[in-house]
C-alpha cells in the first residue's frame, strides 16, 4: 500500500534503512527519490535520477556529503542538489527530510 | 542477439542515429551481473595513495628517460631511451586520461582533473571534447550511429588501422579540431554530445594547446633542432603504438547494436608491467558494467563476478589470435563477429 500524504509529507523509510554515507530508493506514485544519510547521521532527499542521463542515484556512490552517478560518475552534492561539474550541469531538486519516530519523512507535496 | 541497424554507416548524424532511437538503443538500460551492495561499496571506495605512487613513479620513469634521451642525443643510445619515453609519454598517458576522466583514479578531484589535463595533451584529447565524447560511449558502448569512439568501424580500414599505431590519422585530425576550437567552433558530431555550457571551455584549452606547441616549435627553430619536439609533441605520435595494441583488445570484433556489456567488452589478462602501464583497463568488461569501481580495485572486482562473465582472454597473443583473423574476415563481411560464450552458471542474456 502506497504511503500517505499527510500535509505535503511521507513516510519514506525507517532511519536505520540507509546504512550511515549511502543511498536509498523511495518511490511514490510516479516519482522517484533518492534518500542520503551522512556520517554525522543527517538525512537529506533528491530526485532519484540524474539530470545528466536519468540513471537512478540509487545504484551510485556516495562519498562524504557527494553522491556520484553509477553510469557517468557525474557528481553532485546531495545535501543542497548542485552539480559538481561535468558531465552534469542541471542541479538536482532537494527535498525537506525530518526523522521522527525511527521514520524518515520526505516533504514532497 | 544484436539489433539490427541498416547500414555500416557510423556517423552520429546519419541514419543509423536515428534508427538507434527508434530501437530503443540510445540511452538504454544495460545489463548488469548480481554483486551485493555491500560488496560494491567497498570496491567502489577511492583512495589517493595507490595514484600518486604510480603517478610519481610515471613521472620518474618520464624524466629518466627523458634525462637519458637528452644526454645520448646524437648518439644510437638515445634511441631505446626515447623508446621508453614515448611509451610512457604517448601510450601510458591514454589510461591516465581515461581513469582521470572517470575522476576514479584519485579520491581527491583537483589531483583527478590535473592528470587529466596533462594526459589529454600527450594522449592528442582536446580534454573537454573527449570527456563528453566518453560519456556517451559509457551510454551508447558500440552503439552504431550513438558511439563516438567505435575504434573499428566495419568494414575495418586496415591500413587506418596500422597507421593509428603512430597516430597518423588521429593525430592530423585531432590538430584539425583543435585549430577549429581556435577559431571558436565545433565539429558537427561533437556539437551533439558537448553542451552548450561547455564550449567556452573547449576553445579556451585549444588556444592553451596552440600556445605551448607554438613555444615547442620556435624552440626548435631557435636550435636548430628536433630535440625539443622529441620531448613535446612528436611523442604523441612515436610513442602511441602501445596504446593502440592494449586498445584494440577492448571491443575489436565484438558484437556490436547489444545491451550486455559481456557480449561487446573484453577482459584480457595482462602482466604487471602492462598493467602499470595500462592502469588495469584490460579489465574493460568490469570496468564498463561498473565505471564507478576505481583502477586499483577492478581485479578484485573480476573476482567476484567472473562467474558471470565469458572467459577472460589469456594475454595479448591468445586475444590477437582472435582479433586478426576477425578484422580481417569482417573486411570481406562485415556482418560477421565474434560472439562471446557465457561459462555453465552464469545469469541468461536478456532476450
Amino acid at each position: 500500500m502506497e504511503n500517505e500524504l499527510k500535509d505535503g509529507w511521507v513516510d519514506a523509510c525507517g532511519a536505520g534503512d540507509i546504512e550511515p554515507e549511502d543511498v536509498l530508493r523511495f518511490d511514490h506514485g510516479e516519482q522517484t527519490f533518492a534518500l542520503y544519510r551522512s556520517t554525522d547521521n543527517k538525512y537529506y532527499a533528491t530526485d532519484g535520477l540524474c539530470t545528466h542521463e536519468q540513471v537512478h542515484l540509487a545504484d551510485g556512490f556516495v562519498m562524504d556529503h557527494i553522491i556520484e552517478c553509477p553510469k557517468h560518475n557525474g557528481r553532485f552534492d546531495y545535501t543542497t542538489g548542485k552539480a559538481q561539474g561535468a558531465p552534469v550541469c542541471v542541479n538536482l531538486k532537494t527535498y525537506p527530510v525530518k526523522v521522527e519516530g525511527g521514520r524518515v519523512w520526505v516533504k514532497i507535496g | 542477439m544484436p539489433v539490427e541497424i541498416s547500414s555500416f554507416d557510423y556517423s552520429l548524424v546519419g541514419q543509423n542515429s536515428k534508427l538507434a532511437e527508434e530501437k530503443g538503443l540510445a540511452s538504454a538500460a544495460w545489463y548488469s551481473s548480481p554483486i551485493s551492495r555491500k560488496r560494491l561499496k567497498e570496491l567502489m571506495q577511492r583512495r589517493d595513495g595507490p595514484a600518486i605512487r604510480d603517478t610519481l613513479i610515471w613521472f620518474m620513469l618520464l624524466g629518466l628517460s627523458g634525462f637519458l634521451g637528452y644526454y645520448y642525443w646524437g648518439t644510437w643510445w638515445c634511441v631505446p631511451a626515447f623508446f621508453v619515453y614515448g611509451v610512457l609519454y604517448g601510450s601510458a598517458s591514454d589510461s591516465r586520461w581515461h581513469e582521470c576522466g572517470h575522476r576514479t583514479a584519485f579520491k581527491t578531484v583537483w589531483m583527478n582533473d590535473a592528470i587529466y589535463e596533462m594526459a589529454s595533451f600527450m594522449v592528442l584529447r582536446e580534454s573537454t571534447s573527449w570527456r563528453w565524447s566518453h560519456t556517451r560511449h559509457h551510454t551508447d558502448t558500440i552503439i552504431v550511429g550513438r558511439d563516438p569512439e567505435i575504434a573499428v568501424p566495419r568494414p575495418p580500414d586496415l591500413v587506418g588501422i596500422a597507421m593509428a599505431f603512430f597516430s597518423l590519422k588521429s593525430g592530423p585530425k585531432e590538430f584539425r579540431r583543435v585549430f577549429l576550437h581556435c577559431r571558436g567552433r565545433l565539429t558537427d558530431e561533437e556539437a551533439t554530445y558537448v553542451p552548450e555550457s561547455e564550449r567556452p571551455r573547449v576553445y579556451c584549452i585549444a588556444r592553451i594547446w596552440a600556445l605551448i606547441y607554438l613555444v615547442v616549435i620556435a624552440l626548435a627553430i631557435y636550435t636548430r633542432s628536433i630535440l625539443p619536439l622529441m620531448f613535446i609533441g612528436l611523442p604523441s605520435f612515436y610513442g602511441a603504438w602501445l596504446l593502440v595494441v592494449f586498445g584494440l583488445t577492448q571491443h575489436a570484433g565484438l558484437a556490436e547494436n547489444v545491451l550486455d556489456h559481456r557480449l561487446n567488452c573484453r577482459t584480457v589478462y595482462m602482466n604487471p608491467v602492462f598493467r602499470f602501464v595500462y592502469w588495469n583497463m584490460n579489465y574493460h568488461l568490469e570496468h564498463h558494467m561498473f565505471p564507478m569501481v576505481p583502477y586499483h580495485n577492478l581485479p578484485a572486482l573480476h573476482a567476484e563476478l567472473k562467474a558471470d562473465l565469458p572467459k577472460p582472454y589469456n594475454g595479448l597473443w591468445e586475444t590477437y589470435r582472435e582479433i586478426i583473423p576477425t578484422l580481417w574476415k569482417q573486411t570481406k563481411d562485415p556482418t560477421y563477429f565474434v560472439q562471446r560464450h557465457l561459462p555453465p552458471g552464469a545469469k541468461p542474456l536478456p532476450s
